[in-house]
């Protein structure tokens, strides 16, 4: 079967012609000794929601955390405006790239406000703790995600759902052009996954920021993403818009899931529909 | 290749009784002054008037004697304390119970003047118990319940405050104190066949028990709620193996002074080799207990130049590693 | 001093306020400060109490004259020669410990991350007992062991904790493990020690402030000093460490070098106070717990522990030397009981509200 690959001739360059500002290039990521992703090559393209998929042990997260500056490439270079981020300061990268991880602990007690001001340390030094734009950006940041209303409150008192938003606003409060999302939709239910995507997508659109995001939920990847990329075995089996992404043969052949693909009534993306397995009879042989 | 579960069982617990058997022989030759396994068989046996008897009778089959029964007695209560609180870090001295019991005989001395050995048998084991409920009672509070870490730190609080005490109660005169840093340390030197063979009951009792309690335990591992679906009577369980690790502790430590770590690695190896099956288990962890505290109290004999290192701080010296490489090897949960 | 727009004032959180001196900006919660001050101005207070009392009283007035140098011989002799170094020794070493401890614990992100529990003090009792035991003791072998053993039980503790990255978690157990070995190791030196010699070794390692003269005070004030001030440099940093070490990343702070810093400086710390005054134990636990309470605030607060664990020793050394006359306690067995007794009513609260 042939590979998808709808990316367009020169690695450096994303959609709408800008030049895609986080590269990974030829990578090889792992934990101890075995390589989960080898030679793996993404440009991020700019102002997109790129969202990568996969089954479990693809690589996906280990991808993201590559680039997101957690995990040391063993080979090739992930590169951010071109420097390879393992070079820069932690800060540096830390004012152009934020990270929504997966783990979430919060210090016991800590209000909303104080713990999306968290958010602002990459902007403070140790003579300048605080400052107006701190203020403007925390206050921006609780308007977009809707937590305004929720700034006095002790975190630890909020939903799921809440606690999510939250983070996300934190993540917001630190002003990053390029925001990586670790299953941000993980433990949420349906409405607050919807809910959740949907800001993104304002994000993106509205505010003009590149997000990349890990989402294991395959129908919302394909309703929000604008760049899809279908992992397996730890290299891209495909990537480019959901339409042209997304057919039965490449779901069949990352997620082992026979299924149709249909239009999504609403949104008109792409519907992942399992084909419904028929039972084996007592004899072994098949029923229709 | 022994395929049944069951001749393996067989195997290996031939296997431990021949070390054991080695073990003690050893553990009657060696010495400051080296004998021959001929020498031993005759101080055993043959004329009781003779040095080889002796030393033998007189000074190492005591001790001996005395390192089997304290090492099977620890072996045991560990591999209970392990599966009663689904928690592979748990032994008693870390969970306090050795403390409790030391921190009861010494308070027993220095407050009321209880030098009686067998009085001080009683106290060992009202101390162990009442540490062993309190550690747990801590440990149990809130939702999650007494996870392996939670006991042990648990344990190591508890253990501090009973050491504070306890010196604080031993320092104040110096013959008191002199006692005191001998028997604090562990040994199964010096400690009375007498004593023992008062204790023997109490140990006895709680090796049935434990011995009763692990087809229970083996429904327990699976969790309160499965457990209770195949019919398992989980308070009695429960309490049944509490007392168990009490008895065995407690009358343990009232004899030979608290010795940790035995009852920690012994059932792990244990069960690296025959498998989690509690019946089988927890007489393998005794009969293994015994050789091990045996070998340490052999090893100290050797190893201390000219003096010989308690069997107690052996168990520590060399257990305490064990602790750090099973910390190290497992995969924890978040505390 | 206060002057930042209106805007930024009215929005830092919880209602902060924005202070500015110079080129240099910072938040003050309110009542972190005020409870600051107020630990302050107790510690400097009962050290005056600790100072004037005792078998001999010496009343407000005399003290002054002894502070002034006008006093009589035999007042200065009590307050400037035996009291004094003491009682000031007591607040450094409580200094000391309350800064290792929030240091600790702020890397251990656990209430019990204390250099007492997880074995560095101990190790630093090692060092010091092969000093008094076999190098013929006295104030700077034992000094220097103390330091030796608290590093190199530290560096140990830490390797064996290591495995890609150092899991608090792990490092609890282990250090609990390495602690159970050392004082294995520490009753193994005692043992084999003449029984005078035992003993007084066994005095120390309870912990103890008596007879703690000049000389030491003298040494361990700039080490305590320049933790301290190392410690507050590190505050900025330990704030990010209450988040996982991923997220502490992406915002630009280097979780790895901040945790390796802290546990150096509070080794320093811990180490000095063991060689001072042995291994009192729980005030490290203790102190940093009490100033969370106290200031509000939500992480650890390196002065107001510092302070804490000042006043927590000199309250403690005042009550093992007066209320149980006409013996003298060691101070280490009254804060062994009684921060056990606590460490215990932490423990059982925290599980009980469902943390851990």
């Amino acid at each position: 079967m042939t590979v998808i690959d709808e990316r367009p001739a020169g690695v450096e360059s994303g959609t709408a012609g800008d030049p895609a500002r986080l590269v990974a290039d030829a990578v090889r990521l792992g934990y101890d000794e075995r390589p989960i992703v080898d030679g793996l090559t993404l440009a991020v393209p700019p102002r997109s929601f790129t969202v990568i998929v996969g089954a479990n042990g693809s690589g996906k997260s280990t991808l993201l955390r590559g680039l997101a500056r957690l995990l040391r490439p063993r080979a090739g270079t992930v590169r951010l405006d071109g420097a390879d981020l393992q070079a820069s300061s932690p800060k540096a990268v830390a004012r152009t790239l934020g990270l929504l991880p997966q783990a979430q602990s919060a210090p016991e007690g800590i209000t909303v406000a104080d713990l999306v001001a968290r958010g602002r340390y990459p902007h403070q030094t140790l003579l300048r703790q605080w400052s107006a734009a701190d203020a403007r950006a925390v206050r921006i940041a609780l308007e977009r995600t809707g937590t305004t209303e929720l700034a006095e409150q002790p975190f630890d008192a909020l939903s799921g759902g809440q606690r999510q938003r939250v983070w996300l606003a934190m993540a917001l409060a630190q002003e990053t052009e390029i925001l990586l999302l670790d299953e941000p939709t993980t433990y949420l239910d349906i409405a607050h996954q919807v809910e959740v995507l949907e800001l993104c997508s304002r994000l993106r659109a509205e505010h003009g920021h590149t997000l990349v995001a890990v989402l294991h939920d395959l129908n919302l990847a394909a309703r929000y993403a604008t760049h899809l990329v279908a992992m397996a075995e730890g290299a891209i089996v495909a990537e480019g818009a959901p339409e042209t992404v997304l057919t039965p043969e490449l779901v069949e052949r990352v997620f082992g899931l026979p299924c149709r693909i249909i239009p999504d009534p609403e949104t008109g993306t792409p519907l992942v529909v399992p084909r419904r397995t028929p039972h084996p009879t007592q004899e072994g042989a098949i029923a229709p | 290749m022994i395929r049944s579960a069951a001749g393996r069982t067989t195997a290996i617990a031939v296997a431990f009784a021949i070390v054991l058997a080695l073990a003690i022989v050893a553990s009657l030759a060696i010495g400051r002054q080296p004998l021959t396994p001929a020498e031993v068989l005759a101080g055993l046996v043959g004329d009781p008037s003779g040095s080889a008897a002796d030393i033998v009778r007189g000074l190492r089959l005591p001790r001996t004697v005395v390192a089997l029964a304290i090492g099977a007695a620890l072996g045991g209560a560990g591999a209970v304390a392990q599966a009663l609180t689904r928690n592979p870090l748990a032994d008693p001295g870390l969970l306090g119970v050795n403390a409790g019991a030391a921190a009861a005989v010494v308070g027993g001395f220095a407050v009321l003047g209880i030098a009686d050995r067998f009085a001080q048998l009683w106290l060992a084991l009202a101390g162990a118990a009442i540490a062993a409920v309190a550690v747990y009672a801590l440990g149990q509070g809130g939702r999650a319940g007494a996870s392996p870490a939670r006991l042990a730190l648990a344990g190591a609080a508890l253990t501090a405050v009973l050491t504070a005490g306890i010196s604080a109660l031993a320092l104040s005169d110096q013959s008191d104190y002199d006692q005191y840093r001998f028997w604090i340390v562990g040994s199964v030197v010096n400690r009375g066949l007498d004593v023992l063979a008062a204790a023997a009951p109490f140990l006895a009792l709680g090796g049935l028990l434990a011995v009763v309690a692990a087809p229970g335990l083996n429904a327990l591992a699976l969790g309160e709620d499965r457990g209770r679906s195949v019919g398992l009577r989980v308070g009695r369980t429960r309490v049944v193996s509490a007392l168990a690790v009490t008895l065995l502790a407690g009358g343990a430590t009232a004899v030979a002074g608290p010795i940790g770590f035995v009852g920690l690695a012994v059932p792990h190896l244990v069960r690296l080799l025959v498998g989690p099956d509690q019946r089988r288990a927890i007489p393998l962890s005794m009969l293994l207990g015994a050789a091990l505290l045996v070998v340490a109290d052999t090893i100290g004999r050797v190893l201390g130049d000219g003096r010989e290192i308690e069997a107690g701080l052996m168990t520590a010296l060399l257990g305490a590693p064990v602790f750090i490489a099973l910390v190290r090897r497992r995969r924890l949960v978040a505390l | 001093m206060v002057n930042a727009p209106a805007a930024a004032r009215r929005s830092a959180p919880d209602g902060a306020r924005v202070v500015r001196i110079g080129p240099w900006t910072f938040l003050l919660h309110r009542r972190a400060a005020i409870a600051t001050a107020a630990l302050l101005l107790a510690a400097g207070v009962l050290i005056l109490v600790a100072l004037g009392a005792g078998t001999n009283p010496i009343s407000p007035d005399r003290l002054l004259a002894v502070l002034s140098g006008h006093a009589t011989p035999a007042d200065a002799l009590i307050v400037g020669t035996l009291r004094m170094p003491r009682v000031l020794a007591g607040a450094l070493v409580g200094l000391a410990l309350g800064a290792a401890g929030a240091l600790f614990q702020s890397v251990t992100r656990n209430p019990l991350g204390s250099p007492d529990v997880i074995g560095f003090d101990t190790g630093a009792s090692t060092g010091a007992l092969i000093a008094m035991l076999f190098l013929g003791g006295g104030v700077v072998p034992t000094a220097v062991g103390a330091v030796l053993g608290g590093a190199v039980t530290a560096v140990a503790i830490l390797l064996l904790a290591s495995r890609r990255g150092i899991a608090p978690l792990r490092l609890v157990l282990v250090g609990i493990g390495g602690g159970a070995f050392l004082v294995a190791l520490n009753w193994w030196l005692i043992v084999r020690a003449n029984v005078t010699d035992a003993q007084s070794a066994s005095v120390w390692l309870v912990g103890n402030l008596a007879g703690r003269d000049w000389s030491r005070v003298g040494s361990l004030a700039p080490v305590v000093l320049a933790g301290l001030v190392l410690a507050l440099l590190l505050s900025r940093g330990l704030g990010l460490s209450a988040f996982d070490d991923d997220r502490a990343a992406s915002l630009g702070g280097r979780p790895g070098l901040t945790r390796i810093a802290a546990i150096a400086v509070g080794v320093l710390l811990a180490s000095s106070a063991v060689a001072t005054a042995g291994p009192v134990a729980f005030v490290a636990l203790a102190a940093p717990q009490i100033a969370r309470r106290l200031t509000g605030a939500t992480g650890t607060n390196v002065l107001a522990s510092a302070l804490t664990g000042a006043l927590l020793l000199v309250a403690t050394d005042l009550a093992a030397r007066e209320a149980f006359q006409p013996r003298q306690l060691p101070v280490g067995v009254l804060t062994g009981l009684v921060g056990g007794g606590y460490l215990a009513w932490l423990l059982g609260r925290e599980w009980r509200k469902g943390r851990g």
